[in-house]
């Protein structure tokens, strides 16, 4: 009994935790789109490197702009770079992954060899050889964290579906006369749905993270467009006169991630209670 | 009279399965035909191939498996048939239900739904029209407040209720053949009559042929018109229900009777089995597949396996040893 109510704590506990820092950045990112205490961009060099004050909450960096501002406008760049990167690569490889488990044989090996090959590079290193080759810009980040993700969600959905597809109410939807493609959009994908949200909540965590390292590195978001991780680039050279420079931004990138993967464990343990009894 | 054609006709069906170990000979030669409203039971101990055999009627082998001879239904052969064509018979002109109702069904649909979709398939009924078809079947298979009832998820059903379920899908399209795989092993003894019962109904209001797959001697001899009583992979044993269940013929066959429960002997004697175990399917013996359980085996029967021998009136047997006695201990 005890086991039980602990869990439940810890569960509910990460769940809401994850959920109100979440919905944290979501709520900036969303006031910031009309409102922000100073223009995030206006470049006034008199003020440059203030301390945090009344007026610029988190102090001012080296061409004067109002630090809180940026994270605001940020973590607008940081959620858009994490909807359209996980859409992509949830909708490009949830299709590949339930193509592969509804034909298996060849098509299946083809997939899955293609999903080992992409993550034999580490992630931080494709994404850099795509913005190589597509050219710096956040477009181009997006695109290159999106076609990362999509080996993810391929080898997800394959193993989830293959689960489904050996479950009897699929061979009864198969004597029933339903073809593959039916039985995938009608049986399967709708049982691993809670699998692939949860996957879908760390993967936007985890394209946060690489687009915050691309700006770091200069090949993501360019200025004048806020981005943490550039912010963070930007704060390095002033390290010891400002190391608060560096610290909000690197606050804002941990709230965002943390926030996002104990919601993503929250959530599978409140969309699995079997797993949730299991661990 | 002239017999009427058969709806289903199985002629020299085997399937192979690639394991591992090996080709594994899952089944061998199983002839069989069923006409209008006729109805099969096929017994047999697990791992005898009855379900490997349902399925390839089915056309729903496992990938690894490998069917030859003929599976003819309507003058087709299902198994020339490319996928596209099969899936339109499935369903339609032949219909599966399966031994556990509890994981048949989709748990996030609702039953209705499940129903509809079969007419909605293979009957291009408007999603009303499937619907109130829905509503009926399910009235048809005994569920009470079937109007209600439709709206319901599995979950909410009983297993009684949720193997009518399956077999209203399975009627939806008024199928010619209804397979039904151990359709009653799940249930509770009251529960297994009162299906048994209605499938038998079932067939007779619709004159669609039955196959009924089965462990149990008793389900097979309430419900069918002839049996097919396999071991390994082989019919060892066939004929019509009444002059086989009156004078069984194979050791096996004998021994599967004598080893059912049988009420009012009194707690002390012993239930009788068949010693040893169904033989692996990989390594299978050269000659008779139940040889080395067998009690009145002799030398011949390891050498080649036995063809089917008539004893009766469309009762025939493979055994070497037809009409020599069991032992009082396996009888």
């Amino acid at each position: 009994m005890t086991t039980r109510r602990q869990l439940s704590f810890a569960t509910s506990g990460s769940f809401a935790i994850g959920g109100t820092l979440a919905l944290l950045v979501i709520v900036t990112a969303l006031v910031s789109l009309f409102w922000t205490p100073q223009s995030p961009t206006e470049i006034t060099v008199t003020q440059r490197l203030k301390p945090p004050s009344a007026e610029h909450w988190f102090g001012t960096d080296h061409f004067g702009r109002d630090v809180f501002s940026m994270i605001m406008v940020g973590a607008q760049n940081s959620i858009a770079v994490g909807v359209v990167a996980v859409g992509i690569g949830a909708t490009l490889g949830i299709a590949l992954g339930a193509f592969a488990s509804a034909r298996r044989g060849w098509s299946e090996e083809i997939v899955m060899r293609f999903t080992d090959f992409s993550f034999a590079f580490p992630a931080i290193l494709s994404a850099i050889m795509i913005t190589a080759i597509l050219g710096p810009g956040a477009i181009n980040s997006i695109i290159a964290i999106g076609i990362y993700n999509i080996p993810v969600f391929a080898r997800v959905t394959r193993g989830s579906a293959n689960a489904i597809w050996a479950r009897d109410f699929v061979l009864a939807a198969r004597a029933a006369g339903k073809g593959r493609f039916r039985i995938t959009v009608e049986h399967v994908l709708p049982n691993i749905a809670s699998v692939l949200i949860v996957q879908a909540t760390i993967q936007f965590a985890l394209a946060i993270l690489a687009e915050a390292g691309l700006s770091y590195l200069g090949l993501g978001t360019q200025p004048p467009q806020p981005s943490w991780g550039r912010m963070l680039n930007e704060a390095q050279t002033f390290m010891f006169m400002a190391p608060r420079l560096a610290i909000f931004p690197g606050l804002a990138i941990a709230v965002a991630v943390l926030g996002l993967n104990l919601l993503g464990d929250g959530l599978r343990d409140v969309l699995d209670p079997k797993l949730a009894r299991s661990r | 009279m002239s017999a009427p054609p058969p709806i289903l006709a199985v002629e020299g069906l085997e399937v192979a399965i690639a394991t591992p170990r090996g080709t594994a000979q899952a089944v061998r030669r199983v002839d069989f035909e069923l006409a209008k409203g006729g109805t099969l039971g096929i017994v047999g101990e697990s791992g005898c191939g009855k379900s490997i055999t349902a399925l390839a009627i089915m056309g729903l082998l496992p990938e690894a498996a490998r069917a030859s001879g003929r599976i003819a239904l309507g003058g087709r052969n299902l198994l020339e048939l490319p996928d596209a064509e099969l899936c339109k018979i499935r369903g339609d002109r032949v219909a599966m239900i399966f031994q556990e109702p509890m994981t048949s069904l989709n748990p996030l649909h609702t039953v209705g739904r499940q129903i509809a979709e079969p007419l909605m398939l293979h009957r291009g009924l408007g999603a009303d029209a499937a619907r109130a078809e829905a509503v009926r079947l399910l009235d048809r298979v005994g569920i009470p407040n079937a109007a209600s009832r439709v709206n319901s998820h599995p979950h909410q059903l009983s297993g009684g209720q949720r193997q009518r379920a399956m077999i209203a899908i399975a009627l939806s399209c008024g199928p010619d053949v209804l397979i039904a795989d151990e359709p009653t092993t799940a249930l509770d003894v009251t529960i297994q009559r009162q299906i048994l019962e209605l499938i038998r109904r079932l067939v007779d209001e619709t004159g669609m042929a039955l196959v009924l797959i089965s462990h149990d001697l008793g389900v097979i001899a309430e419900t069918t018109d002839e049996v097919l009583v396999m071991y390994g992979g082989s019919v060892v044993e066939k004929g019509p229900t009444a002059s086989l269940f009156a004078e069984l013929a194979h050791p096996y066959t004998k021994g599967l009777f004598a080893a059912k429960p049988k009420l009012g002997r009194g707690r002390s004697l012993r239930l009788a089995t068949i010693p040893g175990v169904v033989p692996d399917i990989v390594d299978m013996p050269k000659g008779c597949a139940f040889a080395d359980r067998c009690p009145i085996a002799i030398a011949d029967c390891t050498r080649a396996a036995p063809t089917l021998q008539t004893v009766g009136r469309g009762h025939s047997a493979a055994c070497y040893r037809l009409g020599v006695p069991l032992p009082e201990a396996a009888a």
